[in-house]
């Protein structure tokens, strides 16, 4: 790339920018949902927690990393911005209401925690424990139905595959969560956490199930999608991975638990976009080939990602490391 | 009901009036933050690390609600204005995104460690850390203001159509991105933000500092609010009277790009020469408080000054008044107010640091009463010039939201209704009026909690049990 003029002119390196772009939107909401899923899971979990040290450590476990998750959440929309503006601008118009509810969701979740350390006594901490509690669900329950409806084109905001979905997501987060939260913690309360994760899971795969099944039935423009290899990939390896993550909970294989728990947010990613593609907005009739942004702002901005997103890995693993093992006993950091 | 595009309009206004209070705190910490880390690792005072800690926690709870207010930023631009978007997304798309992967993820995962890894981590780790977070809040405004400042002064794209609709396409990224506007942008918001914090700071030290010597109340740990108060005063003097003086240079740079702004800031009309400059303006009616114009308004005007102003020192120049300008007009009521209160702030905060500087200089800066009540009342007012400056950026762009380019009415969510428009107007009118005062509160309990505790040898106070109600519980 000596020649700037040639950016404008041909996708870099001659690579399928557009269909990359595309894998990288998803890859990067597969981390936000995997990251600040647990953050989420442990909000749920807070609701089954009455002990206030337990509530502490759970906070705690969480406290130095969820601002970082969430911030996935702001480059995933930064990156459908900048990759496929039209997208950005059909799909969060058109749900309009449903994206306010997702962000009033963050603003709670957010705030809970840090006006919950605010002030020690009882019924400030009742009450901004409730509010944790309530954003953590809501959150995914509503990102669950934003996924559903962009998925199938729908135009309302509330569809029953939104709600099946959202009540999926929701399942997904309290695995997940139930996963980091026995990395990070210690005694009686990892071993009742297991039960936790064994009923939360079992609801994914209902769910799932559940969804699979009606796109099966009831919306024929994905059926065939769904018989495609990594589609049916990927519905076999969410089975293989629920097992994993069985085993690995009740062998006390922490590490191998969060894995699997990882591995099935990616896999169900991975299935709405093996799903949606070639389309992109399918209410919307934009497709990964029209609605991709001109060729010298895609390649700028593959060149930005391509440094960047190395750099900002990194980052979380420096803030991971500094922060691995679980909390000690009367640490709150 | 509310129409759409005034829903939108109002909502927009709101949210980033309320959101930006909390990057302008945390962009103004930033340099202190840094300072009082490098002199806590290097000298071990306990005065430094009673510093770095109680701003940490100012800083912790200032970065979580930019965090939660400033997520909806990002998603209004498709929810309300999709027209906008999809028109201007080839060029306005990128910053964001590359705000997002460069500058707020460095802030976000680093002040994990700032903020609850001193005892996890070593000294360079830490020290990395801070000047992270520093950094990445400073690196966020560059690519805001890039996106911004593109909108002002939009150059480097053309006209194409896509999908049926017409949008700008980027055909020259330097032109576009390293933006006349920008320089002057981001050396005008980034000194804003650290005077900001310099008022905050002399403003509250000066509280406790007046009620220990001047109503001789025992203040505890009265060493750490004259430290804060010294802080607070040395940065006023060094960033008040360059806030001015650059100040007046982007002036003359709105002149040459935006006239019509520049024209509403001065409320001409008719186009002049040896146009006057109202440095006092009395509103003598409602008429002169709603439709200012320059020419009837009782003031004192200096002969020649605005001409002056705006061409860099010709006082026979002439001002392109209102009048030239085709379709709609800024509001100039707006403009004019919020410029003249923007500038007389300024100049009220460089008397604040003279009177301020001189007084420590003399050695009475503990004693002068006077002093330190001008500089409580003046506590909020540095977020307030900065509240008011971007009225005059934003407002006086009106119409336009690329200037000359889409109108702020046709970048307006075409799908979207009346219902929804008012709903979530109401909505954030209520939760972001709710998370201010949330925030206020919990800043003031902050405050009256006072410093940490910490181990070493006692601050040069008045000695005080070192058992209190204050407990560091960060």
């Amino acid at each position: 790339m000596t020649d700037p003029a040639s950016l404008a002119t041909g996708p870099l390196f001659g690579l399928p920018l557009a269909d990359l772009w595309f894998g990288l939107l998803f890859f990067i909401f597969a981390t936000f949902l995997f990251l600040d899923g647990f953050d989420f899971g442990v909000g749920a979990l807070f609701a089954t927690r009455e002990d206030a040290d337990e509530r502490e450590q759970l906070l705690s476990a969480i406290g130095p990393f969820w601002d970082g998750n969430e911030v996935w959440l702001v480059v995933f929309g930064g990156a459908m911005f900048a990759a496929f503006p039209a997208v950005y601008a059909n799909l969060f118009s058109r749900h309009y209401l449903l994206m306010f509810a997702i962000l009033g969701a963050l603003i709670v979740r957010g705030l809970a925690p840090e006006m919950y350390e605010q002030r020690h006594d009882a019924a400030w901490q009742r009450w901004w424990g409730r509010a944790f509690v309530v954003g953590s669900l809501t959150a995914p329950f509503f990102l669950g139905m934003f996924t559903a409806n962009w998925l199938l084109g729908a135009t309302t905001i509330v569809t029953l595959p939104g709600l099946v979905v959202g009540l999926a997501v929701v399942a997904l987060t309290v695995v997940d969560g139930v996963a980091f939260l026995r990395l990070k913690t210690r005694g009686d309360l990892r071993e009742d956490l297991r039960t936790d994760g064994y009923r939360a899971l079992a609801a994914y795969l209902v769910l799932v199930v559940v969804t699979l099944g009606y796109v099966y039935g009831a919306a024929p423009a994905l059926r065939s999608s769904l018989f495609s290899t990594p589609v049916a990939a990927l519905v076999l390896a969410t089975l293989v991975l629920a097992g994993v993550y069985a085993a690995a909970t009740r062998a006390d294989r922490y590490y191998v638990a969060f894995g699997a728990a990882a591995g099935l947010v990616f896999a169900l990613v991975g299935i709405v976009a093996g799903l949606m593609y070639p389309a992109i907005d399918r209410a919307g009739g934009l497709t990964v080939e029209t609605a991709i942004v001109s060729t010298l702002s895609l390649n700028l901005l593959s060149i930005g990602a391509a440094i960047l997103l190395p750099l900002v890995f990194l980052y979380f693993a420096i803030l991971y490391s500094a922060f691995s093992g679980p909390i000690e006993a009367g640490e709150s950091y | 009901m509310i129409d759409p595009v005034t829903g939108s309009r109002l909502q927009f206004a709101l949210t980033t009036i309320v959101h930006i209070i909390f990057p302008v705190m945390s962009m103004g910490l930033a340099p202190f933050l840094v300072y009082f880390t490098w002199k806590d690792i290097r000298t071990g005072k306990p005065i430094y690390e009673q510093l770095r800690r109680f701003w940490t926690r100012i800083f912790a709870v200032s970065f979580v609600v930019g965090t939660v207010t400033g997520i909806v930023l990002e998603f209004e631009f498709g929810t309300n204005f999709a027209a906008f978007s999809t028109t201007a997304g080839e060029l306005f798309g990128g910053p964001l995104a590359l705000e997002g992967m460069m500058a707020f993820m460095l802030e976000a995962t680093f002040l994990g460690i700032f903020v609850f890894g001193r005892e996890r981590v070593g000294n360079a780790l830490y020290m990395v850390s801070a000047i992270a977070v520093g950094l990445g809040t400073w690196l966020s405004a560059v690519w805001i203001l890039i996106a911004n400042s593109w909108m002002q002064t939009p150059r480097g794209y053309e006209l194409a159509t896509e999908n049926g609709q017409t949008i700008v396409q980027l055909v020259d990224p330097v032109a576009a991105y390293a933006n006349p506007r920008f320089p002057w942008m981001f050396v005008h918001m980034q000194n804003a933000a650290v005077e900001s914090v310099a008022l905050f700071m002399a403003g509250i030290g000066a509280y406790f500092v007046f009620k220990h010597h001047v109503w001789a109340y025992p203040v505890e740990k009265i060493g750490f609010w004259e430290a804060t108060l010294k802080f607070g005063l040395l940065a006023l003097l060094i960033t008040a009277p360059l806030q001015v003086l650059h100040g007046d240079l982007y002036a003359r740079h709105v002149v040459e790009t935006q006239p019509q702004k520049f024209a509403a800031m001065e409320a001409v009309w008719e186009t002049d020469s040896y146009v006057p400059e109202y440095i006092v303006a009395f509103p003598t009616s409602i008429q002169d408080l709603l439709d200012p114009r320059a020419k009837d308004i009782f003031g004192i005007g200096i002969p020649g000054g605005a001409s002056w102003l705006a061409s860099g020192g010709d006082p026979q120049a002439t001002i392109q008044g209102l009048e030239e300008f085709d379709g709609p007009q800024p509001p100039v009521a707006i403009v004019f107010w919020a410029f003249r209160i923007m500038v007389a702030l300024g100049f009220w905060f460089i008397l604040l640091a003279v009177w301020g500087g001189y007084r420590w200089w003399r050695g009475e800066l503990l004693e002068d009463d006077l002093l330190h009540k001008a500089l409580m009342v003046s506590t909020p007012l540095g977020i307030l010039a900065v509240e008011l400056g971007w009225v005059v950026t934003e407002v006086g762009r009106q119409p336009w939201v690329i200037q000359n380019v889409l109108r702020t009415s046709e970048g307006v969510s075409p799908g979207l209704t009346a219902a929804e428009a008012t709903m979530t107007l109401a909505g954030f009118a209520v939760v972001y009026l709710g998370l201010l005062a949330l925030y206020t509160y919990v800043i003031v309990r902050i405050i009256r909690a006072g410093p940490p505790d910490v181990n070493g040898p006692e601050l040069d106070g008045p000695a005080e049990t070192p058992t209190s109600e204050v407990q560091s519980d960060d």
